[in-house]
């Protein structure tokens, strides 16, 4: 997903330097549409002005190695792994960064390349503390391929065995090992030019540089929305998500506790990646068999409860349009902003705290089916909830935050005791010795009744205020609604790529249900009210609605907005298996 | 020094009296080229930057001045300030700037005042601010920004960057500051020196500043002398000069090694002081360092590679991870305890930095180490790691 370009008015915090002046530059080239002829390893190619030769190269099926470039991230230019000689050139230039601007003769392999692309390798490798089989990344790690396709079978300039850094495991989501780092700076573009969060950044120069936080402070006290992009991002195993497996397995073999799972759709759709299946199959039923096996003694759908978080929400809007239309109160918060995205709500509250009304007071499905386990399922099953279990599959980081936040126990035990990820799960299931794509597949336990399915579509993006809309909309006119955008009026929002924008005219109304009759007499109030909803995932679209509400713009007009932290949504949430890149998170929709 | 001899206003005076194109054709007959070590055509930076679209150009001042060895920037901001503002002020005639910014050295905070005021006096005579010297709609004003301590931020893409006020480090390039500066506007940035003498060829034209020098690298270059010998100071001396012929001038004949072109620069051992300092030979921003014959050439190495250390930005793998490698070699020269294999292998890995590394800092920190192994091998090899 292309990264949207800076709207007037909204100031990005990325520092020039990691802000990509080539890729603006190229936009600006390939707009003028000039073709340039080059020649890569002898092969003729024209280009559009202002391609670069990584891109150009691999147009041509040549295959230059990289490491600080991400599909999804600005430029850097940074490891210089990716080096290429260009003839008539005293320098080897970096084929990630360079555009093409007039007709160039390119030598990917010739002996300087290959000899400078491994010494770079060898250079990293010197300082590089770790021990792959001690390393979580270590069926992923974009170091260990390098060094491996280079045919490093030495350490050429030593290798570094003492740590020079302490662990930094503060944080309930994102563990950082800087010992491990090879200061390719993706978590730095990731937080800053992509999140547009700013947590991380270099520190000092040299080699005493290294990736730290405001005055170097551990993660849990700085700003970190917990999102776990930089995660995804990171090529080694420096980053990595606050593992809680070990007290799962725990929990498991301890004959007096009752474990409960709960699984999100996301997770299902991306965890045969990890089992090595290409992106884009789910595995939802196998999964339900493999996790009774790891000893899980009921295995839930958070479709469940996500049908739940949608109805209060939808109640909940409801509401404060009646508080805002019938009663008059102008104090009531408008729009409405969904709260299931617990990176999102971190965000509000560290960048926007004036606008915490805004955010629905539904919990999250993840909190509310831990809630539901602890009171209503241990009153049933005869259960002391203090002997209940509850643990969450998520594709997300910041889900482990949420559910370790001191208010999250209304019942007077935690809602949610372990929050796992997707690459966390995969890990237990390997561990098992479970080959999860021979098992039969099977259904998942009925807590309580049947889902009805529009949680399915809560891992997509825009999936929370579709099923919510539909929820108010059949609500109020009675009518059964399949695919709402049908009736609805979307309309593009110009300058806002990945945020969506539509309005739905309420055109008829019907009597008010039985289920919400306590808290409507009728609902002449939306007659002919064109409801406004908007949604925007990633926390750098975020901030441009919001920076649209502050400003008064169309989005300050909206009724209700779906926001994620995460760009793509769940799906590309930090908790998912590596790598990412946009066409893996479009396959797994 | 020449700058003495130049009467104040004339190169503006010049300037001002022809079109754009002919300063630059004027400057482009002088042959004139960066001081500031580069060597890069004046005429042809100021020509990109004058074609290139954008309606604010900036013309930047690198005083940064930081290499080590050179202090030739500081006398000429101290004796001939008005002289560089001149120089800026026709680098805006040449390429449309309305803007300038001189970007001076943390540690030469002191000359400030001193400059603040040169810029106040010459605004209060018309030469800076709206319509100068009379000209309808010619503005340009001059600002002094102050840098931070960093010897990188002496490269252009890094001074920008520090100028927006974010973290000093080179950009990738292309895009160059011609067409991508500060702020992403053209930008022309050039040394203190360079200013200085585009006011003299304006004054006294191309062929008087010809008159000096080689072919390639014309006119003259001031020099900033230190280290073993009896005369050290700042000199003003033709480009071309060998280093012998130097040497005689400052009183350093009996040197074992000159540096030349600072810790950047290349280490010439005596059997090559025939040689010139010239663009087409060795190349300098101006910083001569001699080196007596009682000099450890071991730690004239480890001391450079020492800087360049403590002052790379750490964005780049070779120059970041590369030169605490060769400093390693180097103690374990001093050790003697570096294989003969192992030396091969970090010259090898001192020429991969001088290919890939993304900046001109990373890219000349090995060039000391990897002289001094060349030229002065019997000395450094077979040490035991007394003193
Ligand atoms: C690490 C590094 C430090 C530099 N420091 C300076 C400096 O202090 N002063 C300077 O004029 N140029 C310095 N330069 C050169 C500038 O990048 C640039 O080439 C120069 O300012 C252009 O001016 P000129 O064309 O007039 O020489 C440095 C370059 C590098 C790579
Ligand atoms: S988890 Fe998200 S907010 Fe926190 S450092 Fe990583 S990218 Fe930034
Ligand atoms: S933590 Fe990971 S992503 Fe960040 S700079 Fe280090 S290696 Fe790169
Ligand atoms: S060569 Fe050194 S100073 Fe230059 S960009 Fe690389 S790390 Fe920074
Ligand atoms: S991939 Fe090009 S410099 Fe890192």
């Amino acid at each position: 997903m292309a990264k949207p370009t800076p709207t007037a008015g909204v100031s990005t915090r990325a520092p020039a330097s990691q802000r990509s002046r080539t890729a603006e530059m190229l936009q600006h080239a390939k707009a003028m549409g000039k073709t340039i002829e080059v020649a890569i390893d002898g092969s003729p190619i024209a280009v559009p002005l202002g391609t670069s030769i990584l891109e150009a190269a691999g147009q041509l099926g040549i295959r230059i190695p990289t490491l600080c470039y991400h599909e999804d991230l600005c430029l850097a230019g940074v490891c210089r792994v990716c080096v290429v000689e260009i003839e008539g050139q005293r320098t080897l230039q970096a084929a990630c960064s360079y555009p093409i601007s007039s007709p160039i003769n390119v030598k990917t392999h010739t002996s300087k390349v290959r000899r400078a692309r491994r010494h770079i390798i060898d250079l990293l490798l010197s300082s590089h503390v770790g021990e792959c089989y001690t390393c979580s990344r270590n069926q992923s790690c974009e170091l260990r391929e390098l060094a491996a396709e280079y045919g490093v079978d030495f350490f050429r300039f030593g290798h570094v065995q003492k740590p020079r850094y302490e662990i930094d495991a503060s944080s309930h989501a994102v563990v950082r090992d800087m010992n491990k780092c090879v200061l390719c700076r993706r978590c730095i573009r990731t937080c800053i030019d992509l999140q547009e969060v700013g947590v991380l950044e270099a520190l000092y120069r040299g080699n005493r540089s290294k990736v730290g936080t405001f005055l170097d402070r551990p993660l849990a006290d700085v700003v970190c929305i917990n999102c776990g992009q930089c995660i995804n991002r990171c090529p080694t195993g420096a980053l990595r998500a606050n593992d809680p497996t070990d007290e799962v397995w725990d929990a498991i073999d301890d004959p007096r506790k009752h474990v409960l799972i709960q699984t999100a759709p996301s997770p299902r759709a991306a965890i045969g990646e990890c089992f090595g299946l290409e992106p884009g199959h789910a595995v939802t039923f196998e999964l339900n068999t493999a996790l009774r096996r790891c000893g899980f003694d009921r295995v839930f759908d958070t479709d469940f409860s996500a049908d739940l978080t949608i109805i209060e929400e939808g109640v909940e809007l409801l509401l404060r349009l009646k508080r805002a239309l019938v009663d008059g109160d102008a104090s009531v918060a408008l729009p409405q902003f969904t709260s299931c995205s617990p990176g999102w709500v971190k965000y509000v509250e560290h960048f926007y705290p004036e606008r915490l009304a805004h955010l629905s007071s539904a919990k999250s499905p993840q909190q509310m089916f831990g809630a539901l386990l602890k009171t209503y399922y241990a009153q049933i099953n005869e259960l002391d909830p203090r002997d209940i279990v509850t643990v969450a599959l998520m594709p997300c980081s910041a889900k482990k935050f949420e559910c370790n936040r001191p208010e999250m126990c209304a019942s007077g035990h935690k809602d949610i005791d372990y929050g796992l990820t997707t690459r966390e799960l995969a890990k237990m299931i390997h561990e098992a010795g479970i080959d999860l794509l021979k098992l039969p597949k099977s259904g998942f336990d009925d807590p309580f009744g049947t889902a009805t399915g529009s949680g399915v579509i809560f891992g997509a993006t825009g999936g929370v205020m579709e099923a919510a809309l539909r929820t108010v909309v059949e609500l109020v006119t009675g009518l059964k609604i399949e695919k709402l955008f049908d009736h609805a009026d979307v309309i593009p929002v110009r300058g806002f790529e990945g945020i969506r924008y539509a309005e739905l005219p309420i055109s008829q109304i019907g009597p008010v249900p039985e289920l919400v009759a306590h808290l409507f007499d009728n609902w002449d109030f939306l007659k002919d009210v064109t409801l406004k909803v908007g949604v925007a995932h990633g926390t750098a679209n975020a901030k441009r609605v919001m920076e649209d509400i502050k400003a008064g713009g169309r989005f300050s007009q909206c009724h209700f907005i779906e926001f994620m932290a995460c760009p793509g949504g769940c799906l590309g949430g930090g908790g998912q298996p590596s790598p990412t890149s946009p066409a893996i998170r479009a396959a797994r929709a | 020094m020449t700058f003495g001899e130049i009467e104040p206003g004339a190169g503006l005076k010049s300037a001002l009296a022809r079109p754009p194109a002919d300063v630059l054709a004027r400057i482009d007959a002088s042959g004139l080229r960066g001081r500031g070590g580069a060597g890069f055509p004046t005429s042809l930076k100021w020509e990109l930057a004058q074609k290139s679209k954008g309606d604010k150009k900036y013309v930047i001042c690198n005083a940064d001045e930081g290499e080590p060895g050179t202090f030739k920037d500081r006398v000429i901001l101290g004796d001939f300030a008005d002289m560089v503002f001149e120089g800026m002020t026709i680098a805006a005639v040449a390429i449309g700037a309305r803007h300038g910014i001189v970007y001076l050295r943390a540690e030469y905070t002191y000359l400030r005042g001193h400059l603040e005021a040169v810029l106040q006096r010459r605004r209060e005579n018309n030469l800076l601010g709206e319509n100068i010297c009379g000209r309808e709609g010619f503005d340009f004003d001059i600002e002094v920004h102050m840098g931070a301590g960093s010897y990188v931020c002496g490269e252009e893409t890094a001074l920008i960057e520090s100028l927006e006020g974010q973290r000093g480090e080179p950009r990738n390039r292309p895009p160059f500051p011609i067409d991508t500066g500060y702020l992403g506007n053209p930008t022309t940035v050039n040394n203190v020196e360079t200013f200085a003498w585009a006011v003299c060829i304006l004054a006294k034209g191309a062929d008087w500043f010809k008159r000096l020098g080689t072919e390639k690298s014309t006119g003259h270059k001031l020099f900033s002398v230190s280290g073993d010998c009896r005369r050290p100071g700042v000199y003003d001396l033709p480009l071309g000069i060998t280093v012998a012929e130097l040497l005689a001038e400052v009183g350093g004949e009996d040197a074992k090694a000159v540096q030349v072109g600072g810790a950047a620069g290349q280490c010439i051992p005596r059997r090559d002081f025939q040689r010139g300092i010239a663009y087409e030979d060795i190349p300098t921003g101006g910083s001569i360092i001699v080196f007596g014959p009682g000099r450890d050439m071991l730690r004239v190495a480890k001391n450079f590679l020492e800087f360049f250390i403590d002052e790379s930005c750490g964005q780049c793998t070779p120059c970041r991870e590369g030169a605490p490698r060769l400093l390693e070699g180097i103690e374990m020269l001093h050790r003697g305890d570096c294989s003969m294999t192992y030396l091969d292998e970090l010259c090898s890995l001192g020429e991969t930095m001088q290919l890939a590394s993304k900046c001109g800092l990373g890219q000349t920190a090995p060039s000391t180490f990897l002289s001094v192994v060349q030229n002065f091998r019997d000395e450094i090899l077979g040490r035991t790691g007394g003193n």
